[in-house]
């Protein structure tokens, strides 16, 4: 029982109320959501050491005890997501310091992205299934936001969109709870894995597979999984880099999140529903990496490959064994600190050159070498080359999907770095190699200030890969709760 | 009356369908609207319907209806609307900005700007 794991829904929740009323004086709000975005960082790394020492930590608030209250539990999964993402929102708000521009910030930008992290941090750390669902709404009216900030036409035109699918995503998945609801009778997280379990002795009954399956629908349509990533491209194409990076990294990921908690804590008894995730995932794997070599647009190529990192993730939790999940919580971590790294890098481009079409854009490595050598490295990373971070997760999914004789999906994932790599690669080859060019507006871009943020995310992505040893014990542990749901449904239930 | 509800529910989820499916932006919202309508009468009677007191222990009562799909209709209607408000505000907006409430003028991609 500690107060500990509210702060990083809490720091951001006050800081965005108060960043409203400052809304036309910029550097006050600046330097606000600085101070609360360290805060968060250092609450998120203090709940980590807490989780590490005494193990899962829970919250029930207002003092109901477990399973009738609502309950907050931080898991070393939960822990571990929720730094990751404070440490992301931090970067990307230095980053856009820089290149948001005026309009954006007097119009309440830092107080939506405030929001923004309370939902990501509050989906990530809540032990109630409805819960969970109100927290995603709390991310998504903030993503809305930051989505149609700006109101140009392309974005109000995806901005409809987006709008549209999640919310027949959101009713489909109050639906998934009434009739989850209607069959167990709880909806605190630890309760209904503890009572599937009872129910599920002669094997798991039909209408738990149905739910299963549909809330795969309502978080593969988050996360973008095969066949639900159709919106994908087009939404994440309209926002400026640093909502880009922060919708990149975090909304698909909460969505990856849910899918491996909900699977692993209640749908464990039939594995029929995770061999579906498992093809999913594999074809999500190979349409992700299609999509990445096709397009010539370089914002196209990396949303492509947010689609190859869930499938390879979601590959991992669907095999379910020690090496196989180990490996997909270390992958998505490292997916989460590269993609964002990536998304600022080609923010940095299109701001020099003012086109995101690889055609137009060559010779960068000239004039700009700090800027293509970070680069080199985060597309590096990103394929799994080792020593940098990608590598290990990767290495431990494969052997995972080995051990488990599921050759065909540890083959595709091996396959996919190499094409990964390619897509990344033709960015770095066409855009930063070849004939340097002028570009118009290109002295007004400020590169040495942007390229602060990235150049951080690709130290930490080095420094995870290098001193993966170390971190191992963290990632062992969150694993270990996911492999067995009797850690978790102990420690919520016990106290 | 369970099955009456179901058959309410699918009714109501069929029109949204449909409404969803037509090229307007304006009844593609209250199709969601009556998305929304549907998924909330279903909380309700997938806690089952039942006569009962107010869920206050104390009372010489026999039965007491169930409080928990109650709260959650509560807070999926107070999310539901803030939806639909911003949906429309949104749809509106993109009326101003792209001179269309045609879903069908509204594919396409960068290149068309």
């Amino acid at each position: 029982m500690t107060n500990l794991i509210i702060l990083p829904i809490l720091i951001p929740l006050f800081t965005g109320v108060i960043l409203i009323f400052l809304n036309k004086r910029i550097t006050a709000q600046r330097v606000v959501a600085t101070i609360s975005s360290i805060g968060t960082i250092i609450a998120a790394g203090l709940t980590v050491q807490k989780v590490r020492t005494d193990g899962i930590q829970s919250l029930n608030v207002s003092s109901w005890d477990a399973p009738f209250g609502i309950t907050l539990v931080s898991d070393m999964f939960s822990a571990l997501l929720v730094l990751t993402t404070s440490l992301l929102a931090f970067v990307c708000l230095i980053y856009s310091f820089k290149s948001i521009g005026e309009e954006r910030e007097k119009y309440y930008f830092y107080a939506v992205f405030n929001f923004l992290l309370v939902g990501v941090n509050g989906a990530f750390s809540t032990g109630d299934i409805f819960n969970l669902f109100v927290f995603f709404e709390v991310m998504l009216m903030s993503s809305y936001v930051l989505l149609v900030l700006g109101g140009t036409k392309i974005q109000l035109r995806e901005s409809i969109k987006y709008l549209l699918v999640n919310v027949i995503s959101s009713a489909l998945f109050v639906i998934a709870v009434a009739y989850l609801y209607s069959v167990v009778g709880t909806l605190n997280m630890a309760h209904i894995s503890a009572r599937i379990n009872e129910i599920s002795v002669n094997g798991m009954p039909g209408i738990l597979s149905v739910i299963a399956v549909l809330f795969l629908i309502v978080f593969g349509l988050k996360g973008a999984i095969f066949p639900l990533y159709f919106w994908m491209p087009g939404s994440y194409y309209a926002p400026p880099a640093p909502v880009l990076a922060l919708f990149g990294a975090l909304l698909t990921k909460v969505g990856v999140y849910s899918i491996t908690r909900t699977y692993t804590l209640f749908f464990y008894h039939d594995m029929d529903t995770f061999g579906l995730l498992s093809i999913l995932a594999i074809l999500s794997i190979v349409f992700g990496v299609i999509g990445a070599i096709a397009y010539w647009d370089i914002k196209n190529i990396i949303i492509y490959n947010i689609i190859v990192a869930v499938g390879v993730i979601l590959f991992g939790i669907s095999i379910l064994n020690t090496a196989s999940v180990t490996g997909a919580v270390y992958y998505l971590i490292h997916d989460m600190i590269i993609k964002a790294a990536l998304f600022l890098l080609i923010g940095i481009v299109i701001s020099i050159t003012g086109t995101s079409n690889l055609r137009n854009i060559s010779g960068l490595i000239t004039r700009y070498p700090g800027l293509s050598w970070t680069f080199f490295i985060a597309a590096l990373a990103l394929a799994g080359i080792p020593p940098l971070s990608g590598f290990v997760g990767k290495l431990l999914i494969v052997q995972g999907g080995v051990e488990a004789e599921s050759f065909i999906g540890a083959f595709i994932t091996l396959m996919s770095s190499l094409l990964v790599l390619f897509s990344v690669m033709k960015i770095f080859i066409n855009g930063f190699w070849g004939k340097d060019r002028r570009y118009r507006g290109e002295a007004k871009a400020p590169v040495k200030q942007l390229l602060i943020a990235p150049a951080i995310l690709v130290v930490i992505s080095a420094l995870y890969g290098i001193g993966s040893e170390s971190i191992l014990p963290y990632i062992t542990q969150a694993a270990d709760t996911l492999l067995d749901p009797n850690i978790y449904i102990n420690a919520v239930l016990k106290e | 009356m369970e099955i009456l509800m179901a058959f309410v529910i699918g009714i109501l989820f069929m029109s949204a369908t449909y409404l969803m499916l037509s090229k307007s932006l304006l009844r593609i919202i209250v199709g969601t609207g009556l998305l929304s309508h549907g998924a909330h009468l279903l909380i309700l009677t997938m806690g089952g319907l039942k006569r009962g007191a107010a869920p206050i222990l104390g009372g010489n009562e026999e039965s007491y209806t169930d409080p928990l799909p109650q709260a959650l209709i509560l807070t999926a209607i107070v999310i539901s609307f803030g939806v639909t408000a911003f949906f429309l505000v949104l749809a509106y907006r993109s009326y101003q900005e792209l001179g269309t409430d045609n879903i069908e003028e509204m594919r396409g991609t960068e290149k068309d700007d």
